[in-house]
């Protein structure tokens, strides 16, 4: 039986082409999207707000302009998902935590400005671990999501909910943020496309931060065309992040079908063996031979240092989340909690609104920036990014693109991890190394388990290296063929 | 008794009067309704960024280099972490170990003596809102509610850290005196201590004369004045003395100066430093002072005033002359500099600038940059004194006409009448009708009450409406009398 596939299915270059050809409306488009969101949302909750007032009001005016001759680009008039950790003027954003419940932020993160020039339409605001701080959106204040390809399996973090939306149609493509891999990881969960750009590259201004020096905005879209069309829409230079890159920016379509014959793929080693499922090691193995099929040069790459970084990530992450997360103190706005003296007010507001996993982290990183810990700790971690950034350096004299699994597993049950906070930090032993050297990654899905859940392979590439990235990624997209998709009961909301 | 010599360091905020904030657009203005001049970025709200203002690093620049700083081509923003309503990001965005202005110094003159007050570092930081306590007394305890303005959130803030190098009360005030002038010369600030622009810190300690450890340290704040800054410091360094020489300890801590009471009061203690554990600030990027932008700042410096006070005293003013000089408005300094050029004797000119011309400004309410007085016409004035063409008091006369737009000075000595008559045969018959009219005053001197020849000076002067030169006179009556 072959399904009848629906407007929420479409990629968005195919969407676009329908809606430029007149065959389909951004209204009717819209449409699909939400209705597909009513018949899955209680199963997946992808979204924590879905704005149907604020969309429908986007894809009427994305209609009326186009219909006027004022095309805005290839994300004009399609359904995007937010994650809620973006600031949307007049939409509540609350980053999963109790303690921004309420709040409604009163401007436009730099993305968000950004995606209404381009005429998107944004649906609603996606699910997240709280702070973005979780590899499995259990850690929502507002609770979990899902996994559409089995409902009793996390979907990855902290953009699980972004990943959910795409995965399960009830949105064309989504902005997530990734600091750990928490755009890669449940891309990778979920069978799609996800990408964390180069530090730098797109403005964190009105993104709610978490480590400000590794967190970064990108896509998660249903295909590598679709990932970069939804980057080049956000990226470039922003004067109000001063983190903000302000050279030239790499052409992310023009290599697209340009092959990998003659590249040189670096496999990192350290990314395989004890901890890493059969299945994922399996799938990387054979687009490796794909890879060298289609004439790239395949070699093995050594990153020692690669063993210590998610030390030094638990120690970074958590010093600047300390002092990020600070001025959630019921003084100016979000929850507040009664107290006698203003300490007792601010110390009870935290105890109250910030989850389990938020409060240790914060603890973590206030610990280590500590008089007498900081250089061994803090520091320490510093001198360790160096060390990683040098040795990636000397890799890339040598191969054009690393590559290795997104994640050692595919998608774990729910409840499986959430209190072992350990093995849930080792699902990211893949993406953060990326995120303390500051260079991009993608996740493409190539292949399914026995259990039918997806596996991910991660493309690697230098600063500012998107090109070949994406170029790179197409072909292991082709290679893959992978053309699962997940089979999702829909049921009334 | 052992002998105590004071420690003394000195901490000074300097707000930036730049149009907008350290980090974002807002507008830097004083006095606005509360919480007017704010948005996302200095309010602290989720997502917001900083981005520097590159006038204040022009301006910490400035005073960098006035303050003979080392300038660090590579600088480094850090975050200050500690809880406070009136602090939005609950960290504020200051600068730790790699300052932009580090090492230099300050000279001053106190007691007509110039000592080199060393500069620790001048670095770059944000200001923090204002808590308004409502209920009694304005103070915490006891404060019915707290009220928040940020609209003075992130003002652009220098602090200027000394080295301990101030040894007394007084010099820490003449320091702070210098530096308050040197912001206000380099038009960076409004430097007004009423309104908090500029705010002063002490750090206080003392030792038995001799000894090369510093004793325990005491920070003392809430200085308003120029005044209550030396107060606070000579009472804190009494009661150093008198806890230490009664046998007691001194704790590290931070001490409140109560103005009307005249003393200190614990605030509270510190056990070492407070741990603010500072790391370097992810939102920004490392700042590079490159020697170009430098030179850049440098050249457009205004003469400061140790500078000016250099070279008033090179020509031939002394000390203290040349500190009233250089704290003169620019006005008046203008017409210093041409009446010496124009030959006019320094202390002659800074005399008559300072007394009579500043007295007839007030008198008539005219601003310095609206006198008429005009360099040359000042040195002609001395001149004609000096030479004893006008006496002294003809000369404040003189002046008048001069400031009133009459002429030059020669001029409006002659036309209001007011030429000295120092030729000894025209005063001949004056002094001869001077001592014929009053023989008893004569009788007198000769008997030896000396002194009545002032009386007798002054009938002759009076016989001449006051154009006679005294000197003269008094000459000639001496000569006859004693004769």
């Amino acid at each position: 039986m072959t399904k009848q596939r629906s407007l929420h299915d479409l990629t968005i270059v195919e969407a676009g082409a329908r809606l430029r050809s007149g065959q389909i409306t951004a209204v009717e488009l819209l449409d699909s999207v939400i209705d597909r969101a009513h018949k899955t949302e209680a199963q997946v909750h992808a979204y924590l707000t879905l704005d149907r007032e604020g969309a429908r009001l986007a894809a009427e005016a994305a209609d009326e302009a186009m219909a006027a001759g004022d095309d805005k680009g290839p994300l004009h008039g399609i359904p995007i998902a937010v994650k809620d950790n973006m600031c949307t003027r007049g939409v509540e954003t609350t980053a999963a935590s109790q303690i921004l419940a309420g709040y409604v932020p009163p401007y436009d993160a730099h993305v968000v400005t950004r995606l209404h020039e381009a005429g998107a339409v944004i649906v609603g605001k996606t699910n997240l671990d709280e702070f973005a701080m979780g590899s499995s959106t259990e850690n929502s204040a507002y609770g979990p999501s899902f996994n559409p390809w089995d409902i009793s399996r996390v979907p990855g973090g902290s953009s699980g909910g972004s990943a959910v939306a795409v995965a399960a149609g009830s949105a064309l493509g989504a902005l997530g943020s990734d600091t750990g891999g928490s755009i890669r990881q449940p891309a990778s969960l979920t069978g799609i496309v996800g990408v964390k750009p180069t530090y730098g590259t797109v403005s964190r201004y009105g993104l709610i931060a978490f480590a400000s020096s590794l967190d970064q905005i990108g896509p998660l879209s249903k295909s590598v065309t679709d990932a970069a069309l939804t980057l080049q829409t956000v990226w470039g230079h922003d004067p109000l992040d001063a983190t903000s890159y302000s050279g030239e920016y790499p052409d992310l379509l023009a290599g697209l079908d340009a092959g990998v014959d003659g590249l040189r793929v670096g496999v990192v080693e350290e990314f395989a063996g004890e901890g890493y499922e059969p299945a994922v090691e399996e799938a990387m193995m054979t687009m490796l031979d794909r890879l060298a099929g289609a004439g790239a040069k395949v070699v093995q790459v050594s990153l020692p240092t690669v063993d210590i970084a998610l030390s030094a990530y638990y120690l970074v992450a958590p010093a600047e989340a300390s002092a990020n997360l600070a001025r959630f103190d019921g003084i100016r706005y979000g929850h507040r909690a009664a107290g006698a003296t203003t300490e007792a007010l601010m110390a009870r507001t935290r105890a109250e609104g910030f989850g389990p996993e938020v409060t240790r982290r914060v603890l973590l990183g206030t610990y280590a920036l500590s008089a007498g810990y900081h250089d061994a700790f803090y520091g320490q971690a510093q001198r360790v990014r160096a060390a990683l950034r040098d040795e990636f350096g000397l890799a890339y004299e040598k191969v054009d693109v690393l590559v290795s699994p997104t994640s050692p597993t595919v998608a774990f049950r729910a409840g499986d991890k959430v209190d072992d906070p350990l093995s849930m930090y080792l699902t990211d032993i893949c993406t953060n190394p990326l995120n303390l050297v500051g260079h991009p990654g993608i996740s493409v899905p190539v292949d399914v388990d026995e259990q039918n859940l997806p596996v991910g392979f991660q493309v690697m590439a230098p600063a500012l290296g998107e090109s070949v990235m994406f170029r790179v990624a197409a072909e292991v997209e082709r290679l893959a063929e992978f053309s699962s998709s997940p089979v999702l009961e829909e049921v009334a909301e | 008794m052992r002998a105590w010599e004071p420690v003394i360091g000195i901490e000074v905020h300097v707000e930036l009067m730049t149009n907008s904030k350290m980090f974002c657009g807002c507008a830097v203005s004083f006095g606005d309704e509360p919480n007017t001049n704010v948005c996302p970025v200095c309010l602290g709200l989720p997502g917001a960024l900083p981005v520097p203002n590159r006038k204040a690093l022009d301006w910490i620049l400035a005073i960098g280099l006035a303050l003979n700083c080392e300038i660090s081509e590579r600088s480094v923003f850090h975050r200050k972490n500690y809880f406070y309503p009136d602090l939005p990001k609950n960290y504020q965005i200051s600068q730790f170990d790699v300052p932009v202005c580090r090492e230099g110094h300050l000279d001053v003159v106190v007691d007509s003596e110039t000592r080199r007050i060393g500069i620790e570092r001048a670095h770059m930081e944000e200001d923090t809102g204002k808590s308004i306590h409502v209920g009694v007394g304005g103070r915490i305890h006891a404060a019915e509610s707290t009220l928040l303005d940020f609209n003075r959130s992130g003002v652009p803030l220098v602090e200027i850290v000394s080295h301990p190098d101030i040894r007394s009360a007084a010099e820490a005030r003449v320091y702070a005196q210098e530096l308050r002038a040197l912001v206000a010369e380099l038009g960076v600030s409004d430097a007004r201590l009423e309104e908090g622009s500029i705010r002063f810190d002490a750090n206080v300690s003392v030792r038995p004369e001799g000894q090369v450890e510093y004793g325990t340290k005491v920070e003392i704040k809430n200085m308003n004045s120029f005044r209550s800054l030396e107060r606070a410091i000579a009472y804190e360094i009494d009661r150093q003395i008198e806890v230490l020489e009664s046998g007691g300890n001194l704790v590290q801590e931070t001490r409140h100066w109560d103005e009307e009471a005249a003393v200190t009061h614990s605030m509270r203690t510190k056990e070492g430093s407070s741990d603010y554990r500072y790391f370097t600030e992810p939102d920004l990027v490392p700042m590079y002072m490159d020697p170009s932008w430098v030179e850049t700042v440098r050249s457009g410096l205004p003469e400061l005033p140790a500078a000016r006070r250099a070279r008033y005293v090179e020509t031939g003013l002394d000390v203290d002359q040349a500190g009233v000089l250089s704290d003169a408005p620019a006005a008046l300094r203008a017409v210093y500099d041409k009446a010496v050029i124009a030959g006019a004797p320094a202390k002659s000119a800074v005399n008559w600038l300072t007394g009579e011309v500043t007295a007839w400004m007030r008198r008539t309410g005219t601003d310095p940059e609206a006198i008429s007085l005009t360099g040359p016409q000042l040195a002609e004035l001395v001149v004609l004194v000096d030479e004893g063409t006008i006496s002294a008091s003809a000369a404040k006369e003189v002046l008048e006409g001069v400031l009133s737009g009459e002429g030059d000075p020669r001029q409006v000595a002659e036309s209001r009448d007011l030429v000295q008559i120092s030729d000894t045969s025209a005063l001949n018959s004056a002094v001869e009708e001077a001592l014929a009219a009053n023989p008893d005053a004569v009788a007198n001197y000769r008997a030896g009450e000396t002194k009545v020849v002032g009386f007798l000076v002054g009938q002759v002067m009076r016989a001449t409406q006051g154009k006679a030169d005294p000197k003269v006179v008094n000459e000639l009556l001496t000569a006859k009398l004693d004769g």
